[in-house]
């Protein structure tokens, strides 16, 4: 295959995992690094390599926009930080220690899971109930723009919501993923902020996870610049174009399609993971 | 603790300079990495490409002064990976506008916070972890 032909490809093929990403709210990282392994064959090293720099993309330029209308909790985002960037360095460097067939089916575990929790929506929630004291001391308690105006809300959970984004940094950092999904789990589960709030933190987040890992991933020679062309610019271009469309789109169709999609490479790379053809 | 925040430094301006910081840096790595994209297409589009075994790429882009040393001789490879490498400093140039922002407002326990995340990025990106 010539390399204009892998590029457009590969570059359609992002495009998709993009908009499907936005408009399913999964984030296109998680199908990067399957379609790029299973489809076209690429290591599974490079995949998540230039996974990682995709998702810095899609997260930043997301991101610029949700601090913008107030919905970022900063603070929140901010204090998280701390563990996700940890947590993300010791995926990388993980990522340098076990094996691929490992890394693949740790992998398809995760895939299953964000493909579970997709199922079912998080509802609306913001809570104005005691907050912990940490919350206070530090100030993490805020306000969001709804409907009515800006609604206040506290927080809670801060030391479990702490501990679980440890994790979700090292899932980040050992599969080159935004972990999105683990993220909303920890805020809006045990920190109790609203949906919103959750998602747009989360996302904040995400560069800032990924970043970290990349930095590692380059100087390891994991990053490779002409498989990060298509996809970096192709998962960008379908995630703008999907938060364009996504205005008041319902996508409760769209997500079961999106799930099934995600089981289907979950269970394949599983597969090959176990027999060890990753 | 509580300290008065200061006219010109309310939360709200750190979130509109934060978010355009971001939409800035994203778009400045866009164009350098496209751009180097349509050269390198133009050099090499007609090559074979394989991604399938696992090589490793050179040392000159593993670390920024190869890369720059490589955009300076207009080597295509180079300038994508310096457009990636800007996109990869986009995030850390946001939090280190959040410190700026914090040391500002004299909110001594988030310069901390802030401090810690920057330290980390940085030992990362100074390729201090190999693994």
């Amino acid at each position: 295959m010539s390399v204009l032909l892998f590029t457009a490809l590969v570059g359609g093929g992002s495009f998709c995992a993009g908009l499907l990403g936005s408009l399913t709210g999964l984030g296109g990282g998680i199908v990067i690094v399957p379609m790029l392994t299973l489809l076209f064959g690429v290591d599974l090293r490079y995949a998540i390599g230039v996974s990682l720099v995709s998702v810095i993309a899609t997260s930043s330029g997301a991101a610029a926009a949700y601090v913008k209308e107030g919905y970022t909790n900063v603070r929140v985002g901010m204090l998280l930080e701390i563990a996700t960037t940890f947590g993300a360095l010791g995926g990388a460097y993980l990522a340098g220690r076990i094996g691929t067939s490992a890394i693949a089916v740790i992998f398809a575990l995760v895939l299953l899971y964000s493909a579970y929790r997709s199922m079912k929506p998080l509802a609306e929630h913001g809570s104005t109930d005691t907050a912990h004291p940490l919350a206070d001391t530090l100030r993490l308690n805020s306000t969001y723009p709804t409907p009515n105006g800006f609604q206040p809300y506290t927080v809670q959970g801060v030391p479990a919501g702490f501990g679980l984004m440890a994790l979700a940094g090292v899932l980040s950092g050992l599969l080159g993923i935004g972990s999105g999904a683990l993220k909303v789990l920890a805020m809006d589960q045990l920190m109790h902020l609203p949906f919103k709030v959750s998602t747009t933190t989360s996302n904040f987040m995400i560069g800032v996870t990924a970043a970290a890992s990349a930095g590692i991933y380059l100087s390891r020679g994991y990053i490779d610049p002409v498989l990060a062309l298509p996809v970096m610019l192709g998962v960008l271009a379908g995630a703008l174009t999907g938060a364009r469309v996504l205005a008041g789109a319902k996508t409760t169709i769209l997500r079961r399609l999106f799930s099934a999609v995600v089981i289907v490479l979950a269970l394949e790379m599983l597969y090959k993971g176990i027999r060890g053809g990753v | 603790m509580e300290t008065p925040r200061t006219q010109r430094w309310s939360d709200d301006d750190v979130d509109q300079l934060l978010g355009n910081l971001l939409r800035i840096g994203v778009i400045i790595a866009t164009i350098v990495t496209a751009a180097g994209g349509v050269l390198y297409l133009a050099q090499h589009g007609l090559e074979q490409a394989d991604r399938r075994v696992f090589r490793g790429e050179p040392p000159e882009l593993r670390g920024v002064r190869g890369i720059i040393g490589g955009v300076l001789a207009l080597h295509a490879s180079a300038i994508i990976q310096l457009g990636l490498v800007l996109l990869i400093a986009t995030p850390v140039a946001r939090v280190a506008m959040s410190l700026v922002a914090f040391i500002l407002q004299r909110d001594r326990v988030f310069v901390v916070v802030t401090s810690i995340v920057l330290a980390l990025l940085i030992f990362s990106l100074t390729g201090s972890v190999r693994g």
